[in-house]
């Protein structure tokens, strides 16, 4: 259903935002970022919850905020779509896949570690995890490079390079980042007083 | 009292790891291996390579699996409780705050400088689970590439971009393709 979806009652919007959250969690290996792509095409691309540019702006406050990437955007989410009970809801939703799996394997870990069949499917679904993840990228960094804005570029290039190459602290980063958006809006206020 | 130990210990973890997993994991071995003997450092190793493989993050994986250990059932609650009781506050302010004044123009200012970035740090994220898939973490080079690896990324970027495939479902074919290419080639070639 990739249309406008039709008007929830707020229980059966509570309900499909927990088996999201829940369906989307227990899919998601490999880090924090790769679940926000996920949510990305469910609440922004399927359901139309949500926007691009706020899940973006969600992506960066649940990173440079304490706690689990995945906890901390469930919160961001489920506040923006249903309020406290939708912030509970998504954030149930998040945890109960990893607890359930992690107390069925922390009783036989050490096979479960061992083992080879494991590991190779384990691996396998990397390669589709690097696939989602770079297919997002494609869509968000096209509708960067379509603001034609050099500034937006410049900042998507500096990013990328600092964090992939050099290793530069996410937090850090996003921080600069931040720093630079607070000096262009005192600048730009600036100039609009002259005139 | 092993309960509120278990709390307050993923609490501090909870409360200080900020930026996801990998700053998680010192923080994680420094209250359950040396401030509490509640894992060895093998179960510690043992729980992280875990924690990368299955879904959920590292520092939920590890309140399940420490308090499962140490006090069963509850003990994976109470663990789990305290790692996320930090955000329940401290983003739902966040939440508060950006639903509330995100149409001032210096945050809209701040939040549109930081999205190209966030797509950045998305794509750095995405080209180093590639490298794990194509080198298994060593350094890059054509004699060591993972060609079945390889492989099934292209044609899963493909199913994706060009025929819109449900992300999990390529996901979970991925899985499956990995396990029988890779027991499947040696035996033919």
């Amino acid at each position: 259903m990739d249309q406008q979806s039709p008007a929830l009652s707020p229980k059966q919007k509570l309900r499909a935002l927990f088996f999201s959250t829940l369906y989307i969690s227990a899919f998601t290996f490999g880090g924090g970022f790769v679940i926000v792509t996920f949510m990305k095409r469910k609440f922004v691309d399927q359901l139309h919850w949500i926007t691009e540019a706020e899940m973006l702006d969600m992506a960066a406050l649940a990173q440079s905020s304490p706690g689990a990437i995945a906890v901390n955007a469930a919160i961001l989410v489920g506040w923006r779509v249903a309020g406290l009970p939708g912030m509970v809801v998504a954030v149930v939703g998040t945890i109960i896949p990893p607890m359930v799996i992690l107390s069925i394997i922390s009783f036989f870990y050490a096979a479960f570690a061992t083992n080879p069949y494991v590991a190779l499917v384990l691996k396998g679904m990397q390669a589709g995890v690097a696939a989602v993840i770079l297919d997002v990228v494609c869509g968000l960094g096209g509708a960067v490079v379509k603001t034609k804005s050099a500034v937006y570029i410049a900042l998507m290039a500096a990013a990328f390079v600092a964090n992939f190459f050099f290793d530069v602290n996410v937090i850090l980063i996003i921080l600069v980042a931040a720093a630079f958006g607070v000096v262009r809006a005192l600048f730009q206020q600036r100039k609009a007083a002259k005139k | 009292m092993i309960y509120l130990q278990l709390f307050i210990s993923f609490l501090q973890i909870g409360l200080f790891s900020i930026g996801g997993g990998y700053a998680a994991m010192p923080l994680i071995q420094n209250q359950v291996v040396e401030l509490h003997p509640w894992l060895t450092l093998q179960e510690f190793t043992d729980l992280i390579t875990i924690a990368e493989m299955t879904p959920g993050p590292i520092a939920v994986n590890s309140a399940t699996f420490v308090g499962i250990r140490i006090a069963g059932i509850p003990g994976a609650l109470v663990a789990t409780l305290g790692c996320i009781t930090p955000a329940l506050f401290l983003v739902s302010l966040l939440a508060y705050v950006y639903n509330k004044y995100k149409d001032i123009s210096l945050l809209q200012n701040i939040l549109s400088c930081l999205r190209p970035v966030v797509v950045a740090l998305i794509l750095g994220a995405g080209l180093s689970i590639l490298s794990m898939v194509l080198f298994n973490g060593a350094a890059p080079s054509l004699e060591q590439v993972d060609w079945i690896g390889g492989c099934s990324f292209l044609v899963a970027f493909v199913v994706l971009h060009k025929f819109k495939w449900n992300p999990i479902l390529t996901m979970c074919l991925c899985g499956v393709a990995g396990l029988c290419l890779n027991l499947a080639l040696p035996a033919i070639l």
